[in-house]
């Protein structure tokens, strides 16, 4: 179980540019909950993942998860339960290594980074198994710069490597934004395949209304650093994206867009 | 013949400082300005101790541990305490001519009639024919050994995570793994092949000298860039052999300008000849994406 316990985030604190990202914010997710997160720009949701991350600092409250207390841990401490995927698809990968030597990194995560030669040879077949079910053709370019591979290949191949590990959150951050509207549609599909096999906690951020009201089992709407709206399983099952839209424009009123 | 010879000598000693160069400029895109003071401090540890007569085999790992330890000193101040990358080097190199004077104790070091690594028995075996090459037999074994163990550690699990933390640092927090260590662990690996070569270098030169370091990330960088840009379609090629190509060329390029041109415009010839790789380096590029 994840807690947010009061938060508080203030940019630049004491200044006339200060600016409230979060007072006295809260959010728990269950096991195994599946929530898309949607909002306009500048609402919290990717500072929010930050907080979970440990990407940004929080000036007061909690970060519980499964009863353990993440406010005080380092980033890197705790991405070894986290897998995230990010929007830009060039933070998932090495661009200047080949695919086989990027799957190797994330297989090993969680084990000694030592002196053990890197690749594996063993492994290559079930790399390739495990290429082979993207449906992208990546299983016959193990030895292909990353860097070369396209926008959706390189996505797919990030959600690859951030969910090969067994792991207990998985943070998607707008992870389809830059794809085209066919390749997102596969990556979310693959998305839900991956969080359906592993049964995984998930928090996926979007601006696709579809995709929000489509998968998963709970929706979270931001504004202004506060969740406005939360609906969970028979409720947000009967959510249409109509629905959403309608209380995206009362708020969008009230901030006079 | 002569001048072939100490092209080659010196172009293959450089070319460890250059791998090391490599390692941070390449893969951890840190522009390393350290080796300038960790290049004579090999020079400075090893010129005091073969002048005491000591073992001139054990020059060499203590120069590369010296060395680890400037690497280490560099990544403390950029990754712990904040400063750039450029400044940080900048810091160690100052600090270190100081340093580098203590310990060899004045600016200008001689160790003419004293036994190096160039002198043991081993080398006694080599054939007569071939005794004007026994230093360029040796410094290439040991060239060669550096080159096939940096090769190796980048296959190995913590090389991988040394290429990716230039590449992408998100991928190594991602992995768990604190980001600022593997940074710091680069920059003593390179710092301590930076520092066996000015062991060997002395060792070569005879001689230690307070200004020897003035420029060597320069002559690292040339050699980095002119071996990668060069030789980047020489796919059975690795990276390493193609800097230590670059050092050779440039060490060749260098000694070819110096003949026609007074020593002391050494350091200009150095500085032009810089320019020069910069600048043909980057018309490449700009080809290539015009006609992409």
């Amino acid at each position: 179980m994840l807690e947010l316990q009061h938060i508080n985030k203030f940019y630049n604190p004491g200044t006339v540019n200060e600016l409230c990202l979060f007072k006295d914010f809260n959010l728990t997710v269950s096991d195994g909950e599946f929530v898309s997160v949607v909002g306009s720009n500048g609402s919290g949701k990717t500072s929010m993942l930050n907080v979970i991350c440990g990407s940004i600092d929080v000036d007061a409250g909690k970060i519980l998860f499964n009863g353990e207390d993440l406010t005080k841990q380092k980033d890197f401490v705790r991405t070894r339960k986290i897998g995230r995927v990010y929007q830009d698809p060039a933070k998932g990968t090495c661009p200047s290594m080949d695919i086989l030597e990027n799957l190797s990194i994330a297989d090993n995560k969680g084990k000694p980074y030592n002196l053990k030669r890197g690749l594996k040879k063993h492994k290559i077949d079930y790399y390739r198994e495990l290429l082979r079910g993207l449906n992208l053709g990546l299983e016959d370019k193990l030895y292909t710069k990353v860097g070369a591979l396209s926008g959706g290949q390189r996505q797919t191949l990030a959600l690859l490597m951030a969910t090969m590990k067994p792991i207990e959150l998985l943070i998607l951050d707008e992870h389809t934004a830059a794809l085209d509207p066919k390749t997102a549609e596969t990556v979310m599909e693959l998305t839900d395949k991956v969080v359906k096999e592993k049964q995984v906690t998930t928090l996926m951020v979007t601006h696709n209304l579809r995709y929000a009201v489509e998968y998963g089992n709970r929706l979270l709407m931001m504004h202004q650093g506060r969740a406005i709206m939360d609906k969970k399983g028979e409720e947000k099952a009967s959510m249409s994206t109509e629905d959403i839209l309608s209380v995206f424009n009362e708020i969008s009123i009230e901030c006079g867009n | 013949m002569t001048l072939v010879l100490s092209v080659l000598e010196q172009g293959l000693i450089y070319g460890i400082m250059a791998m090391g160069v490599y390692i941070t400029y390449k893969i951890l895109d840190f522009p390393d300005m350290t080796v300038d003071g960790s290049f004579p401090m090999g020079a400075a540890i090893t010129a005091i101790m073969i002048s005491k007569d000591m073992n001139p085999l054990i020059t060499l790992p203590i120069c590369f541990g010296a060395g680890i330890l400037v690497g280490i000193c560099t990544g403390i101040i950029h990754v712990k305490l904040g400063v750039r990358d450029l400044l940080s080097g900048i810091i160690m190199f100052t600090g270190l001519y100081s340093v580098n004077l203590r310990i060899a104790g004045r600016a200008n070091l001689p160790i003419y009639n004293k036994k190096t690594i160039f002198e043991n028995s081993l080398m006694d075996l080599l054939p007569e024919a071939v005794a004007p090459y026994r230093k360029l037999i040796l410094i290439l074994i040991l060239v060669l050994l550096v080159k096939y163990i940096l090769d190796w550690y980048l296959r190995t699990r913590s090389g991988y995570l040394l290429r990716a933390v230039g590449d992408n640092e998100t991928i190594v927090t991602a992995m768990g793994i604190d980001k600022g260590f593997v940074k710091i662990l680069g920059l003593a690996i390179a710092n301590g092949m930076v520092c066996l070569s000015g062991c060997i270098f002395a060792q070569q030169q005879r001689f230690f000298d307070l200004s020897m370091g003035t420029g060597t990330v320069v002559i690292g960088l040339a050699s980095v860039i002119m071996g990668t840009s060069l030789l980047k379609n020489v796919t059975f090629l690795r990276a390493t052999s193609a800097v230590l190509v670059g050092s050779l060329l440039y060490k060749a390029c260098v000694a070819v300008a110096i003949r026609y041109m007074d020593s002391r415009d050494l350091k200009l010839v150095t500085a032009v000849l810089f320019l020069i790789i910069l600048v043909v380096g980057r018309e490449r590029k700009r080809k290539v994406k015009a006609n992409a």
